[in-house]
């Protein structure tokens, strides 16, 4: 323990620096009324371009990234660079879908994705279901950023022999931040995502000069991979992809980026921004992340350059592959340097931890409790019904890494990607056309549900001895099909949903039966900041309406 | 400030573009090789990095010329 001192104390100073700051930032931005769901869960809807950058940016690329990314091309090599096509397509292939939820969420005062189905398409329990859908894709996504924090203190030596022993710095750290999310809300990692982000800018930045000096060059770094692969005995590792898992490479990076924005954890990001053009700007100022998510998964490369080898896993026998990037940082960098590194992996996992609970919480209030069990609650009600919800949240994902083995985290939020993308044609379509009925959307939700579920059921993990649930990759042989190659499951579920919602559709449609009403019109597609109606509704008002 | 009272829209032919850095990333076969490197890095990769500035170019250009003017 001692000999990682230095870096105990840089990690502990910085972590508690912003846990500091996110008490504070209930004050940040003071609104009028902080109890209301506008104000606690969506930062007063007030949040410009730099804010909303640096908020969804720490919001989107989260501890996952530092983490499991360049652990997996440490593990299997290009394969895992798929996070780069996935994150240049989301932009492109969201910028309009978003402005339109922005706006119809403003005009209604949504605050959940289920809260715009539920006023489109007239249905209390299709919004139930893309609510829970939600809750549950979350709640892997938590307890990923624990295993971030855990990768960092174990490589630092803080371990303990008892499970409780173990574990007790994440609850500590938890504890804290579930303290400052119920005061500050949004605010508080709004304001801590200025930290995390410049930090990882930094670490980041010296990792890719400084690295490639001390190892010889990315030729040398790139050779060194290509050696390991070529060595090694697995048929689908490499430095460049073979002809079985480029149909997997490209669905996984499709799935994916559609599925990003269905989180609920995004939708808050970008409903809590002021107005459209801060959203449409923003998906031009995102990539930079995705250049330094490219940068960070190659880590994985230089310490195999480097000879890494991950610390040890729970089990006996095993190596947790999450060690990989922290160990590269603590043998290769001065410690005091080292500690800032994984302060930023720490502080990293806060941000998009603190906002996923929020986001939860928005949904249980609004799409649970005010539908189901308190129709006629107040704004006050509401909010401080998200606050304790949020707690509850957190509480379950400390469970999740105390009684889960922490080294599926990846596919822990593959299979969370599976479940969300099955939203998708009840939210992304129904921003377009009500033409699929609800009751469709439903059918076609419970149909991706359960072939999402089998084939996931059905994918064994030859690494681990698993033999279910062990990745995302679908043998397409299992169809029937005479071939080698994998698909994506995500991929072929939310396609099996949306057919299943068409089928329906057209079999309802001839029976009659009730479509209900669509609560929203034509125009409150396009509103926008400064429209008269939207104005009233503010609970902060916005400083500078016509900024641009 | 009053409400417009034309209708609003967000149509625009510049729309289409967007497509580009949508599909161009998953063509596999355009990327999947080492060879040629630029300064140590595989075709792999560096034409991978290329493409996030496609994308930032893309959505810059369609944002500026569909700005909506503000009355």
């Amino acid at each position: 323990m001692s000999e990682h001192l230095t870096e105990i104390i840089v990690f502990t100073v910085l972590f508690l620096l912003v846990s500091g700051m996110g008490f504070v930032a209930s004050r940040w931005r003071q609104p009028k009324d902080m109890a209301h769901l506008d104000e606690w869960g969506l930062g007063g809807r007030s949040f410009g371009g730099w804010i909303t950058w640096f908020l969804v940016g720490g919001d989107l690329y989260t501890a996952y990234t530092f983490v499991a990314v360049p652990a997996l091309i440490f593990g299997a090599g290009a394969a895992g660079f798929f996070a780069v096509p996935y994150t240049v397509i989301i932009y492109p292939l969201f910028f309009l879908i978003l402005i339109r939820l922005w706006s119809v969420s403003h005009r209604h005062g949504f605050v959940t994705p289920a809260d715009f189905v539920r006023t489109r398409f007239d249905s209390p329990t299709l919004a139930l279901v893309i609510a829970i859908t939600g809750i549950v894709a979350t709640m892997p996504y938590i307890a990923l950023q624990l295993i971030g924090i855990e990768a960092v203190l174990k490589t630092m030596g803080v371990t303990g022999e008892s499970t409780i022993a173990r574990h007790l710095p994440i609850i500590v750290a938890f504890a804290i931040l579930a303290a400052y999310t119920y005061q500050s809300g949004l605010r508080a990692p709004a304001l801590i995502a200025f930290v995390k982000d410049t930090l990882i800018y930094i670490v980041i930045l010296v990792a890719i000069i400084y690295l490639p000096y001390k190892l010889g060059g990315w030729n040398a770094i790139f050779d060194a991979a290509d050696a390991k692969f070529q060595a090694s005995p697995a048929p689908n590792d490499g430095i460049t992809l073979n002809a079985n898992n480029q149909v997997q490479y490209f669905t996984l990076a499709l799935g994916s980026a559609l599925a990003l924005f269905l989180y609920p954890h995004s939708i808050t990001g970008v409903l809590a921004s002021k107005n459209r053009d801060v959203i449409k700007r923003n998906m031009s100022a995102l990539p930079a992340y995705s250049l330094l998510l490219g940068l960070i998964a190659l880590l994985g490369y230089m310490a195999i350059a480097s000879g890494v080898k991950p610390l040890p896993g729970a089990k006996p026998g095993t190596v947790d592959s999450n060690t990989v990037v922290p160990v590269l940082f603590d043998q290769q960098f001065p410690s005091w340097f080292a500690g800032v590194a994984f302060a930023a992996i720490g502080i990293g996992a806060l941000v998009p931890a603190a906002i996923m609970s929020i986001a939860a919480a928005n949904l249980f209030t609004r799409n649970i409790y005010k539908e189901y069990l308190r129709k006629d609650a107040t704004h006050a009600q509401e909010a401080n019904v998200a606050k304790i919800t949020s707690l509850v949240v957190k509480i379950g994902a400390v469970a999740c890494i105390v009684f889960l083995d922490p080294q599926f985290s990846i596919d822990l939020q593959l299979i969370g990607g599976v479940i969300i993308l099955q939203t998708a044609p009840a939210v992304v379509i129904g921003l377009y056309t009500r033409w699929l009925h609800r009751g469709a959307l439903i059918a076609g939700w419970a149909a991706g549900m359960a072939i999402g579920f089998w084939m996931l059921w059905q994918i064994p993990n030859a690494a681990t001895g698993r033999k279910h649930f062990g990745g995302s990759a679908f043998p397409l042989s299992e169809f029937g099909l005479d071939s080698t190659k994998t698909i994506y499951v995500g991929f072929v579920a939310v396609l099996v949903n949306a057919l299943v919602a068409v089928i329906v559709t057209l079999v309802l449609r001839a029976a009659s039966v009730q479509e209900g009403i669509d609560g929203t019109k034509d125009d409150d597609y396009f509103a926008d900041e400064g429209d008269a109606r939207l104005e009233q509704q503010r609970t902060t008002p916005v400083e500078n309406v016509s900024s641009t | 400030m009053t409400e417009p009272e034309r209708r609003r829209t967000d149509r625009s032919p510049w729309n289409w573009l967007l497509l580009v850095p949508i599909v161009v990333p998953l063509l596999t076969f355009l990327y999947n090789r080492d060879e040629p490197r630029i300064g140590g890095f595989p075709l792999f990769y560096w034409l991978q990095f290329a493409f996030i500035l496609l994308g930032v170019g893309t959505t810059t250009l369609v944002y500026q010329m569909t700005k909506r003017r503000r009355p």
